[in-house]
């Protein structure tokens, strides 16, 4: 299965998320420079945290723009997975394929600490290596981290079991002191309507071996692989 | 902001926002050209419609 890292000036995880994808996952992965109109044949693309273009404007909004992002947006149009991490998952809201919108954390602090996430669905490309319920320790690090969307599309959102991920505390418990940002009934992670376009705030890609302190982001990558490797099975009978 | 706000005195002061404010010059045949792009360019760009409102004023100008 092949994977691409989008690189957008100002991208800062891209090489995290390309190490883990080579050296934990073993899978072949390439950088997509934000610059070409071509998602060569990734089979799943990765848009990576940092501070796109500077974030000016709003955090992910000129990169919306970008030359690549029509291709990103056709390639999640036929199916393909989609991941956006942190700036990445900023990126994919702005750009209208994931719902809802990143405010400004509501203590307007920059946040970087490790957080507890609940797995809300498991039943999805992203997360199908992990059981609903499962608490994975992955870090955060963001300013604008505070999800919104409006009460009904919050609804449907919930009705189509969109909502990913929770931040709770170690237990899995939801507490509001647990959580980060100030973040809309604790989301910490959405997938669009049709499962194949994901984006969370916090960085598996940090979290892939014990030597970061929690390797609990590889399950978000294995479920890729799975998912990947079901389907292919299918195809090949 | 607030913080401050409230060690020079103001203590009445809450609920401090920070919003944006741009400017720009444009050319167009007139002012409803104008009126149309700004309103696209606000709706496109300049803000996120999901958590963002905006408001905008024109004003005649020469280059």
């Amino acid at each position: 299965m092949k994977f691409g890292v989008i690189v957008f000036p100002g991208s800062n995880c891209d090489l995290d998320a390309f190490h883990l994808i080579r050296d934990i996952l073993q899978q072949p992965v390439d950088y997509i420079s934000h610059q070409t109109a071509d998602l060569a044949d990734c089979d799943a693309v990765i848009l990576p945290g940092g501070f796109s273009y500077g974030d000016y404007l709003r955090s992910g909004a000129i990169a919306r723009f970008s030359k690549i992002m029509p291709k990103v947006a056709e390639f999640a149009a036929r199916g393909g997975l989609v991941l956006g991490i942190c700036n990445g998952f900023q990126v994919l809201t702005e750009a209208g394929l994931l719902p809802g919108a990143l405010y400004r954390n509501d203590n307007l602090q920059f946040r970087c600490q490790q957080v507890s996430v609940r797995v809300e669905n498991s039943d999805t490309p992203f997360t199908n290596a992990a059981s609903r319920g499962a608490v994975l320790k992955i870090p955060i690090a963001h300013g604008d981290g505070n999800y919104f969307a409006p009460p009904e599309l919050l609804q449907q959102m919930e009705k189509n079991r969109q909502i990913l991920f929770r931040y709770t505390d170690e237990k899995g418990k939801t507490r509001i002191d647990a959580n980060p940002n100030g973040s809309l009934d604790q989301i910490a992670g959405v997938c669009n309507e049709t499962g194949n376009v994901a984006g969370m705030m916090p960085h598996p890609e940090r979290a892939g071996e014990l030597i970061l302190g929690s390797a609990d982001g590889l399950f978000i990558f294995k479920s890729i692989l799975n998912h990947f490797l079901s389907k292919e099975a299918v195809k090949h009978g | 902001m607030e913080s401050s706000l409230h060690a020079l005195g103001y203590e009445n002061v809450y609920r401090v926002r920070v919003g944006k404010y741009l400017e720009l010059f444009l050319e167009a045949e007139n002012k409803e050209e104008a009126t149309h792009q700004v309103e696209e360019m606000s709706r496109r760009l300049l803000s996120n419609p999901v958590i963002e409102d905006f408001s905008y004023s024109l004003q005649e100008a020469q280059l």
